[in-house]
């Protein structure tokens, strides 16, 4: 376990929790820690509680614990909610002075640091910066100088002229001052700093920057949580790259707009959330049937219906590979990290493009909001490699001709893929329909055709698992006779999970499943172990039906649909207790 | 582009399974010949379709195309004209393509006034699920599904585009076919999006708003001298339910298309062969 320090501050929506949490966070991020981060947010603008937690170590984290060892309280509700992540020896910093706040009792075992948040920021030019002060008394517990604390603050109220950040500074400094005049208390942490130097990026921003590394220049979507980070990572970028977002009036607008662009060459997605995949989902059936490239983000998030929008599930996994009425060829990718939200991206491109087909990038709301620390050359751009596929010019149309000269869009080949034209290539003039169609693209009902076409679809799923990489990840003790599986953001809480598992002695192997159609044959895999546990945040535990089909094996079933993330300590001991029942 | 092309370029060698008599034959052969007339080629042009009678335009026409889902016509033009300016691209519906299940998008591709051009096949019925009420319906057009008419008034298409801040509205009669054609050519030339609705009658669902009825009802506006530029003229004529009106109605001097107010003038087809160059400091940014 990495020596981590685990930090939060809560409130009600609208008392800027957000961006003092990413303040401290990118602080401890510039300083050469790594950092994971985590909201709790309600779906609305002003008032509920929200909170943004930050997990530090000098090596690498990539989950929540459940244990919280500074709290910045700035509602009575902030210290309820957070009671079991509490323990003996937490600091919990709040403004006494606050009306909301003056009878707050600190649970018993736990240290009150009562500074006058509000009376201070004043002083030092504003009460806005109330948490700022708070987060430079964050600063004295950890023992984390704050000096890191500058250069955050610079970059966040930089653009705002040099007497804002000087006023930010002094306000953090009153804060330190403050906790080390009026309590003289050795906090027992001390938060070491290196020099290395880390980016820190969420899920939404790496499947951004993904696009547009592969080269999207085409982007069309509808805001909707928690996808739309997406959308706003584009805007304004992607335009930098000759590329271009559009607001659609809704999903099936976006979803249409976007295969537009695709029909006109353009590397082209659209990201939504689960009720954005139900509105397009007839439209991605026109997609595989007109052979289009276009890549589809789903950040899912507590369905059905509206469900519980900010927060967390992996429900939608089925609609992905099923939904839509027929049988529609696809791809389906599921990214397992921040980073991987990156790579599955770049990798989605290709394969839409290779193969003519859409795909899905399965990512889920634990992915998209949290924020994590990375060495810059994780996303090595010269790493990045793009493949068109078979983009015919002017010259090699004409071996896709008929004898009258008519290409054909729709070729039946060998290995599924026709050729692709360019509109404005010339003698390349064809039309395409979600209809069933003849090589040329004209509608048919001919039989023969009709299995023709639907085979060569098809094959192109055929050629695609025999020439592209499914493997799965591979964590733990490769030999060991327990197994778990898993799929999505569950990775990082699950590596960690098993070194909390090896100091109780259990060892399991761990395969994290990057690609869910086509995916691995787990068979061998399966049937070597002696247990199998599949850990997803469903309720009915759709990868687990997956694998159990696939693998001709019952499996048993971690399932968490509360709305919250795995932690990496809680599913350590849930992966014990589930172990211990096969056992009986 | 060719000064060579014939309107015939754009003619598939697929025959049409329109019913005898149907007025989207006068459309297309319009919108074919205002192709040519502007000096594109099928190579260049792109079509798109939605569903029903209107969405098997595509099929017929030679170019390159896209039928796609019912209603959704509009987003997809909007898409490759963005993505490819140098594309010609001409959207085609029906009316209740375009203004029934449509109907939204038709609002907001108005509203972004990409520079496209909207043919819409108004036969005022539904016609390829056999005959049942259209938003264009008269309000006591009896068909198999509103046996005592729909009791409800029909969509204007053209108010609910001079609404949305349309800066090109037309109508055209597809029989009257040079005239058709003139006015589908000034909507492609018109820089934003021109909409044209185009009176083509189903000759096997609606027996009232046949040809007979177009051509004794159809009054043009420019044997009236009307201004279309001309913004309360426009609307008064748009608002007049007494008569069946042909040609420009409204066209705003102002128009500014999507592309020019967003600096969209790339195609977007070629990219770089890995990342492309400056790529790194997106990386960057996250320090």
């Amino acid at each position: 376990m990495p020596a981590d320090f685990n930090w939060a501050i809560g409130g009600e929506a609208g008392d800027g929790i957000d961006s003092t949490g990413k303040i401290f966070a990118q602080a401890l991020s510039r300083a050469g820690r790594h950092v994971f981060t985590s909201k709790d947010f309600a779906s609305r603008i002003r008032g509920g509680y929200t909170a943004y937690k930050v997990r530090t170590a000098v090596d690498p984290v990539q989950s929540v614990v459940d244990r919280l060892d500074v709290l910045i309280a700035l509602t009575p509700r902030t210290i309820e909610e957070n009671l079991d992540e509490l323990h003996d020896g937490s600091v919990i910093i709040y403004d006494g002075e606050r009306t909301t706040m003056e009878n707050v009792e600190i649970p018993e075992g736990m240290i009150g640091l009562n500074v006058p948040l509000k009376r201070l920021a004043e002083e030092a030019g504003g009460a806005i910066m109330r948490n700022v002060v708070a987060l430079g008394a964050a600063c004295e517990v950890a023992d984390f100088p704050i000096e890191n604390l500058d250069s955050a603050l610079e970059k966040r109220f930089g653009s705002k002229g040099k007497a804002l950040v000087d006023n930010n500074k002094e306000a953090a400094r009153k804060g330190r001052d403050y906790v080390a005049d009026e309590y003289d208390h050795d906090f027992d942490y001390e938060l070491e700093t290196t020099d290395s130097d880390y980016v820190l990026l969420n899920g939404d921003e790496a499947i951004g920057m993904g696009a547009i590394a592969a080269g999207c220049k085409f982007y069309a979507g509808y805001p909707i949580t928690p996808a739309t980070d997406v959308m706003e990572y584009l805007t304004g970028r992607i335009e930098q790259f000759g590329g271009h977002v559009v607001q659609a009036e809704d999903e099936l607008s976006a979803i249409n707009i976007a295969l537009g662009a695709a029909r006109a060459g353009a590397r082209s997605m659209t990201a939504t959330s689960g009720p954005g995949i139900d509105l397009m989902a007839e439209t991605f059936g026109l997609v595989a049937t007109s052979e289009t490239p276009l890549v589809v983000v789903d950040v899912m998030r507590s369905g059905p219906s509206t469900g519980m929008p900010t927060k967390q599930e992996q429900g939608d996994l089925n609609m992905m590979l099923y939904g839509g009425h027929g049988e529609i060829p696809r791809f389906v990718l599921g990214p397992t990290t921040i980073s991987e939200c990156f790579w599955k991206t770049v990798e989605a491109f290709n394969l839409a493009e290779k193969y003519q087909t859409p795909v899905y990038i399965a990512a889920d709301l634990s992915l998209a909001v949290t924020e994590q620390t990375f060495p810059p050359e994780t996303f090595d751009m010269d790493e990045v490699e793009i493949e068109r596929g078979k983009v015919v010019d002017e010259e090699s149309i004409e071996e896709w001709q008929n004898e009258k000269g008519q290409f054909k869009p729709h070729a039946i080949t060998d290995d599924g893929v026709s050729p692709r034209a360019f509109p404005g290539t010339a003698e390349g003039a064809h039309m395409s329909t979600g209809l069933e169609h003849d090589e040329l693209g004209r509608r048919t009902e001919d039989t023969e055709m009709r299995v023709e076409q639907v085979d060569k679809r098809n094959r192109k799923v055929e050629t695609a698992r025999e020439e592209e990489n499914w493997e799965p990840r591979e964590f733990g003790d490769p030999d060991s006779e327990n197994l778990v599986i898993s799929w999505g953001s569950n990775e990082g809480a699950m590596e960690e999970a098993i070194e909390f598992l090896e100091e109780d002695r259990v060892d399991v192997r761990f395969l994290s499943v990057p690609y869910l159609f086509p995916r691995p044959d787990l068979t061998a895999e399966v049937e070597s172990a002696e247990n199998v546990i599949v850990v997803e945040c469903n309720a009915t535990g759709q990868f687990a039906d997956v694998v159990e089909h696939d693998t001709l094996s019952r499996v048993d079933r971690l399932n968490k649909y509360d709305g919250v993330r795995f932690k990496a300590d809680e599913l350590a001991d849930d992966i014990k207790a589930t172990l211990q029942e096969a056992d009986q | 582009m060719s000064s060579d092309v014939r309107f015939t370029d754009f003619k598939s060698d697929k025959q049409p399974t329109w019913c005898p008599g149907c007025g989207d034959f006068g459309t297309m052969n319009g919108m074919m010949k205002a192709l040519a007339n502007t000096g594109n080629d099928p190579d260049n042009t792109f079509v798109v379709a939605g569903i029903g009678c209107s969405g098997k335009i595509g099929t017929y026409m030679h170019s390159y195309a896209l039928h796609g889902v019912h209603g959704r016509a509009l987003p997809v033009g909007t898409g490759v004209k963005l993505a490819n300016p140098d594309l010609e691209v001409m959207v085609a519906g029906g009316d209740g393509d375009g203004y029934s299940i449509g109907a939204g998008h038709f609002v907001h591709a108005v509203r972004r006034n990409v520079d496209m051009t909207y043919v819409v096949m108004d036969n005022r019925i539904y016609g390829l699920t056999k005959g049942q009420a259209s938003p264009t319906s008269r309000k006591d057009f009896e068909t198999s599904t509103t046996p005592e008419g729909p009791q409800q008034p029909p969509v204007n298409p053209l108010a609910l585009a001079l609404a949305s801040g349309a800066t090109f509205i037309a109508q055209s009669f597809s029989t009257d076919a040079q005239r058709h054609a003139e006015i589908v050519q000034e909507a492609i030339e018109h820089d934003g999006f021109g909409f044209v609705n185009v009176f083509s009658p189903c000759v096997t669902f609606n027996d009232v708003d046949t040809y007979d009825y177009f051509r004794d009802n159809l009054v043009d506006v420019a044997e009236e001298g009307h201004d279309r530029t001309d913004y309360d003229a426009a609307k008064e004529k748009i608002l007049d339910a007494s008569k069946e009106y042909q040609g420009v109605i409204w066209q705003s001097e102002k128009s500014i298309p999507y592309s020019e107010k967003h600096g969209v003038d790339a195609d977007m087809s070629q990219i770089d062969d890995g990342a492309p160059e400056g790529a790194m400091d997106l990386v960057r940014e996250f320090y």
